[in-house]
């Protein structure tokens, strides 16, 4: 939690985001904010990526990018059906918010609007 | 001394003589949970009913001369990490009704061998925080000070092992999660190099960075559980073969580097900067032992790349997090918003930034300027590393600038907040292994950690040497 606290303390004149942005994201990101959420997000959103601009400091053009650490390649294993127990499958079952029968229930994916 | 405050070697030998039983070990940890964790918080679940037929079969196998170095001795998980039949929340209220049917690797190594699942720790929500201020289950209070934060994000185990609630913990380290509450608690944490460890079963947070690791009382114990859960899984794809190698130093002794922009960064207390200072004299008188100087240039920017890649890998991540088929599912109009209400009511607040902050990043206007950036940025940190590691074996730091502050304190204090995480998360950022060892108690009776830093893929080496240069 630290540095966002830090930030918001930092009067900031020129948001770097808008608020239209920040529902964008949002959007994208699956959460319902509400209004007081969006306008804070907004703001430390703001001073986050302003504050993440030290990094320019860096001189990194001949420098690539370190995605993970292991170096490890193209691990591949054989695509088998594992084993599980019957007992097993049906705790998985049965951590379905849903269901009909053994089948997860979900809201239709592709015709949202006709209930 | 009451048996649940042993350590795993001193259960094993006292199991083993006949001294006590699995049982009465366990019944001892309960006892103590019981009068303690309402007021520390440490727990989520307590496993009363299963712990004690778990204890039970120990015994039986203690008995019929079956005992390994675990079996019989009571364990508690972070609650983020997976166990099998037990409710697993990462402290989140979505995920309040989630019982997985499966342990985690690290978990079914444990249990294999007999060790006792006493309950789950409470925990920073989905591991995202630095003061155990952020969980939705409420906050963790320090057992050397109640109105002081455990540390965090573990820092429900950290607290159950310094207050005797368990004999060792499981915990997980993304960027300081395991070392920075075992520093604030008095205890040892250990982060293991990244990919030493399988992850599978831990929920993840930032899947570049996240590493398991133990909880204990001693650095031979924390070296015990590591030998168990280390390997190769081919359930976790980045898990890496470690082969033996022998234990070498760089030069005739073991050398040892201070890094000065730890030392000298603004804001770290006095107290906790002499006692570590005090500590490095004291093991310089180890003839054995070379201490030198050091430097680490890009220590600053580790902050900024932690926080940019991992709010990135935390939003990808959690995106799985949806209710669909486990999880406390809300009612929405359509699926978009199924999805968007349960998202909203079971994250708090400090999840849902990350979130923004993580999604912002990976957006087509800011991926070149933030996320790429910082990936460069990491290849600098992690260079750094190498050059020093050339020349020295490990290197000693403190584990934190700051004892445990009070308990809403950085509301106020926002630059030491901020430097809550600064000396904890290079070593993540460059995967590498660390431990935080407990050094020294303030005035006010806080304790202090010190932290080890060692190559990548050397724990043996870490583990070995820390026993030896601090002989706790």
């Amino acid at each position: 939690m630290s540095f966002f606290i830090f930030f918001d303390k930092i009067y900031l004149e020129n948001m770097k985001l808008t608020l239209k942005e920040i529902e964008k994201i949002a959007t994208l990101a699956r959460l319902n904010l509400s209004a007081e959420e969006k306008k804070m997000y907004t703001e430390q959103l703001s001073v986050i990526f302003d504050y993440i601009e030290m990094l320019n400091e860096v001189n990194t053009d001949q420098v690539s990018e370190t995605y993970q650490v292991t170096g490890l390649k193209d691990v591949v294993r054989e695509d088998e059906v594992a084993f599980w127990e019957e007992e097993d499958k049906q705790k998985l079952i049965n951590n379905f918010p849903d269901k009909m029968g053994n089948l997860l229930k979900v809201k239709a994916v592709f015709d949202n609007n006709d209930e | 001394m009451n048996i649940n405050e042993l350590t795993i070697k001193e259960c094993y030998d006292g199991l083993k003589k006949g001294d006590f039983t699995s049982v009465e070990l366990t019944q001892a940890c309960l006892a103590q949970i019981k009068k303690r964790n309402k007021e520390l918080n440490a727990f989520i679940s307590v496993f009363e009913k299963e712990a004690l037929v778990e204890a039970e079969r120990a015994d039986e196998m203690i008995k019929s001369g079956k005992q390994q170095i675990l079996t019989g001795i009571p364990f508690c998980v972070k609650d983020s990490i997976s166990t099998k039949d037990g409710l697993s929340t990462a402290a989140a209220k979505i995920l309040s009704n989630y019982v997985p049917p499966f342990d985690a690797t690290v978990i079914r190594k444990i249990r294999e061998q007999g060790a006792v699942l006493i309950g789950k720790n409470n925990c920073d929500t989905f591991g995202h925080g630095a003061s155990n201020e952020n969980s939705m289950y409420g906050p963790v209070k320090n057992p050397h000070d109640i109105k002081r934060v455990s540390g965090g994000s573990s820092g429900g185990t950290a607290v159950a092992i310094a207050d005797n609630m368990a004999i060792f913990g499981i915990a997980e380290d993304t960027g300081g999660s395991i070392r920075q509450p075992a520093a604030f608690c008095g205890v040892v944490g250990l982060r293991p190099s990244y990919g030493i460890n399988s992850r599978f079963g831990v929920m993840p947070m930032a899947s570049s960075f996240d590493t398991v690791g133990p909880i204990t009382k001693s650095v031979t114990d924390a070296k015990i559980i590591q030998e168990i859960i280390a390997g190769q899984d081919f359930l976790d794809a980045t898990t890496v073969e470690v082969k033996n190698k022998k234990l070498k130093v760089k030069n005739k002794k073991l050398k040892v580097g201070i890094p000065q922009e730890y030392f000298e960064i603004e804001g770290i207390d006095e107290e906790v900067k002499k006692i570590i200072e005090n500590k490095i004299k004291e093991i310089s008188k180890n003839k054995d032992l070379e201490i030198v100087s050091v430097s680490l240039p890009m220590t600053k920017y580790a902050i900024p790349v932690y926080y940019i890649i991992v709010s990135s890998e935390d939003s990808s991540n959690l995106a799985r997090i949806d209710a669909i088929r486990y999880g406390e599912r809300k009612e929405g109009s359509d699926l978009y918003n199924v999805y968007a209400q349960s998202r909203a009511e079971g994250m708090n607040e400090e999840v849902k930034r990350r979130i923004m902050i993580g999604t912002c990043a990976l957006s087509a206007d800011y991926y070149d300027i933030s996320f790429r950036k910082a990936q460069k940025v990491r290849t600098l940190i992690i260079q750094d590393f190498e050059k020093v590691f050339q020349e020295v074996d490990l290197l000693i730091t403190p584990t934190t600038p700051t004892p445990a502050f009070k308990l809403g304190e950085k509301k106020d204090d926002i630059l030491s907040m901020y430097l809550a995480d600064i000396f904890v998360s290079p070593a993540a950022v460059a995967g590498l292994p660390a431990i935080s060892i407990p050094v020294g108690l303030t005035k006010k009776k806080l304790p202090v950690g010190m932290q080890i830093i060692g190559s990548r893929l050397e724990d043996e080496k870490l583990l070995s040497f820390s026993n030896l240069i601090i002989n706790y």
